[in-house]
């Protein structure tokens, strides 16, 4: 396979991750945004939103204020926003274009069409009632693309291509998430209690697609230290960074046996995961929940760069 | 469909009497849902120059075009003689250069060429082919009049349409093939892998490997080179992939360097190779060329072939075949004025409104004068081009080119068409039986062009 080629299988699965995740970060921030509260903090919730998103230097770039419409707009449709859903199906189309020959027929036609839709959507004519439902769409275009990826494509570079691509994206998006709301989930908080911060946790989890299934895992309310775990070192959790890195050193391994060789990469991703599946969260906590995400980021552009060396990304 | 008289002509029989049963919203619906397919699949092409750089649609049409048994035999004749003939004709050029000795052919109409290659010189391609893939432009003027319009000997696109339109009404209209035996067109890519395979490098002992070059995703034929590339499961390559390293082409994988054998490259001679065609190409492979010249690479379709299908050189192909083949050719020519000869440029200028006139080196219909149909300013505008650089154009007369029924607006109406069948030489000459059809969509126009709005139709060589 070319380097160039496994270059955008990487990416294009990173993309079509990240338009989900973002649909997913929309919705929770216009969820919150929603309830009733005092004016002043009512556009505040944005700020997390874009922080979450990696986006907030680029709305503020373009951006005096926060405001609903401005900040779903940049999030959804801004083109100068390259982490914006339409960038993400462009690009996503730009990239299976490229690799068409790669694609099997019902990948490629699905990111097709999600980009022939998607653009004839005219973003001045989105009422607040349509939201929900073009936020649907876009999960709904992700998840039709990974079901059409794992139903067809060979088991071969690249779909392991694809896979690190995911999973990597995905942990990387769980971590942002935890990073920008390590805050509501630190003990003091708890003790303050309130509802606004049951709030905060079930939105939480709601970026993640986890607040129905916390409720089976552990039969109880909300906990920030429960939640916590849940996201960094459930095994079960398909969102978590645990269960992001079983996947990604599945993908590795395999292309360690499929090329005979194995990189500085391999390392890295196990030994990441060693760490996750040997944490425990209170020890986390203990030594602070903050710098344990802010390193989990580093480790996981790291292996991000390692990827890109050992497999010739760039020739 | 009716040729020259009032009957229906044999072949298309059946397809007559299914279209007499057919209401015309439906077939409209039929044709929407087509383009709906097409677009799905992304089977578009970029126009160059157009308003918007973005990916438009060939026009389809559900009404196919029929080629009896037996015509298809006389065609496939006369085009494995024309193939064989231009191969032996480039080879000869590349060498010795009998035919110039021999006075066929004048030799500055080679030399001076801007389509003939100094380079190439000498060189000796596997099995002395120049044009493995080559895309003949026919049509028809009457029951047994076909006539060659242009050899496409350089990179000659348009078969991926002739698989998909097949794709297509085999979907939609499966109770139409049931009715009539159609020859498949599905063995193109498998024949296509075949050809490149039978003209690896000579001393090779293992298999070769094979890609395709393409310019890239922005290039107006980029879903064909995507297309055939998956087809044939090779590597689709872009210049920025390979690199010539210890002598051989290489290209950069995920493991590492990978030596290739064979490149069916869909970019132009010009681009190939910046150290000896245009130093600007970012598009080519630095030392491709001396790699292909040492015979560790074969270049699909060699470079210089263009020698073969230049309008300059048009005029002298019934004399190239008799030359090489020793038989007069099966396929006839349109008769050609030569504008830079003196003669054919008085009777040119003196009959401009009934003749076509093309530039030597244009394509894709650009550029191009259509007598009949223009205006008289656009005939005046053009006299005057044609008077500052005559040796730039060829002219030829209107040919009354055949029709078939096609699905328009108003409902189904005869529109003109051309054929271009798409043929293979490697070990062996293999003619996919079908092949392009192309069709003006607007009345009367002769300009089937997809660059000027023509449109396409799944094509039928009927079986016996």
């Amino acid at each position: 396979m070319l380097g160039r080629t496994a270059n955008d299988l990487y990416w294009l699965a990173r993309y079509v991750e990240r338009a989900e995740n973002m649909a997913r970060l929309i919705e929770v921030g216009y969820r919150i945004v929603l309830l009733p509260r005092d004016a002043e903090g009512t556009h505040e919730e944005w700020r997390s939103t874009l922080a979450s998103a990696g986006c907030a230097q680029g709305y503020f770039a373009s951006h005096e204020a926060l405001s609903t419409r401005d900040v779903i707009n940049y999030l959804l449709f801004d083109l100068s926003n390259p982490s914006s859903v339409k960038s993400c199906l462009a690009a996503a189309r730009r990239n299976g274009r490229a690799q068409r020959t790669s694609l099997t027929r019902d990948m490629w036609e699905c990111l097709n069409a999600a980009w022939i839709e998607f653009s004839n959507i005219n973003p001045k004519s989105v009422t607040a009632g349509e939201l929900p439902r073009i936020l649907d769409w876009v999960r709904a275009r992700s998840a039709l693309y990974r079901g059409a990826l794992l139903n067809t494509i060979l088991r071969n570079d690249t779909f392991f291509f694809s896979q690190l691509g995911t999973f990597l994206e995905r942990a990387d998006n769980t971590a942002r998430i935890l990073d920008v709301k390590y805050y509501v989930l630190l003990p003091q908080v708890e003790m303050v209690g309130g509802g606004i911060d049951s709030v905060q946790w079930g939105a939480i989890l709601r970026s993640v697609s986890a607040h129905r299934s916390y409720r089976w895992v552990y039969k109880q309310n909300y906990k920030p230290w429960r939640i916590a775990e849940y996201l960094i070192l459930n095994q079960a959790m398909p969102r978590s960074l645990r269960a992001s890195y079983d996947q990604i050193n599945v993908a590795l391994d395999d292309l360690a046996d499929l090329y005979g060789t194995r990189w500085d990469c391999h390392a890295t991703a196990s030994s990441t995961r060693g760490r996750l599946a040997g944490g425990n969260i209170d020890r986390i906590f203990q030594s602070g929940l903050h710098e344990f995400i802010g390193d989990f980021i580093a480790r996981n552009n790291r292996l991000g760069n390692e990827v890109a060396d050992a497999y010739h990304f760039n020739g | 469909m009716n040729g020259t008289g009032d009957g229906v002509r044999p072949p298309y029989n059946a397809v007559s009497e299914w279209l007499g049963t057919q209401r015309l919203d439906e077939l409209k619906q039929k044709l929407a849902e087509a383009e709906t397919m097409f677009r799905r699949t992304g089977i578009t092409f970029a126009v160059y120059g157009g308003d918007d750089a973005s990916e438009r649609l060939i026009p389809f049409d559900i009404i196919p075009r029929i080629i009896s048994a037996a015509e298809w035999r006389r065609l496939t004749a006369g085009i494995e003689q024309r193939v064989r003939a231009l191969n032996a004709f480039m080879f000869d050029i590349y060498h010795r250069q009998e035919i110039i000795k021999a006075g066929k052919i004048p030799e500055e109409l080679i030399v001076c060429n801007a389509a003939f290659v100094p380079e190439m010189m000498g060189v000796d391609p596997p099995l002395g082919i120049y044009s493995h893939i080559i895309g003949i432009d026919i049509v028809r003027t009457g029951e047994n009049d076909f006539f060659v319009l242009e050899d496409n000997t350089r990179t000659p696109s348009g078969v991926s349409y002739m698989l998909e339109n097949r794709e297509t009404m085999m979907h939609m209209f499966p109770d139409l093939f049931a009715r009539n035996r159609v020859a498949p067109v599905e063995n193109y890519p498998e024949n296509l892998l075949r050809t490149l395979e039978s003209v690896a490098p000579r001393g090779m002992d293992a298999e070769p490997t094979i890609a395709l070059l393409t310019p890239g995703q922005y290039n107006s034929a980029y879903f064909e080179h995507s297309f055939l590339a998956d087809q044939m499961g090779v590597e689709l390559v872009e210049g920025r992939d390979l690199a010539i390293i210890d002598g051989y082409l290489q290209m950069k994988t995920t493991q590492g360097l990978q030596r290739l054998d064979v490149i069916y490259r869909r970019i132009d001679d010009d681009f190939i190779d910046p150290l000896v065609f245009r130093p600007d190409s970012i598009l080519g492979v630095p030392g491709l060329f001396n790699a292909y010249r040492a015979g560790r690479v074969t270049i699909v379709n060699a470079p210089g072939g263009g020698i073969a299908d230049d309008k300059a050189i048009y005029s002298y192909i019934p004399e190239i075949i008799r030359f090489y083949s020793g038989r007069a050719p099966i396929l006839q020519n349109v008769p050609t004025y030569s504008c830079r000869r003196p003669d054919d440029l008085k009777y040119v200028l003196e009959h401009l409104p009934e003749l076509v006139v093309k530039e030597v080196h244009g394509s894709g219909g650009y550029g191009m004068l259509v007598g009949p149909t223009a205006s008289s300013a656009e005939i005046e505008a053009f006299r005057r081009k044609l008077t500052a650089n005559p040796a730039n154009y060829i002219a030829q007369p209107t040919l009354a080119l055949s029709t078939c029924p096609t699905l328009v607006a108003a409902g189904v109406a005869p529109r003109h068409l051309d054929l271009r069948p798409f043929v293979l030489l490697g070990d062996q000459v293999r003619i996919t039986a079908g092949g392009l059809t192309r069709v003006a969509m607007r009345a009367g126009s002769l300009v089937v062009n997809s660059s000027q709005g023509g449109g396409t139709k799944d094509t039928w060589v009927l079986q016996d």
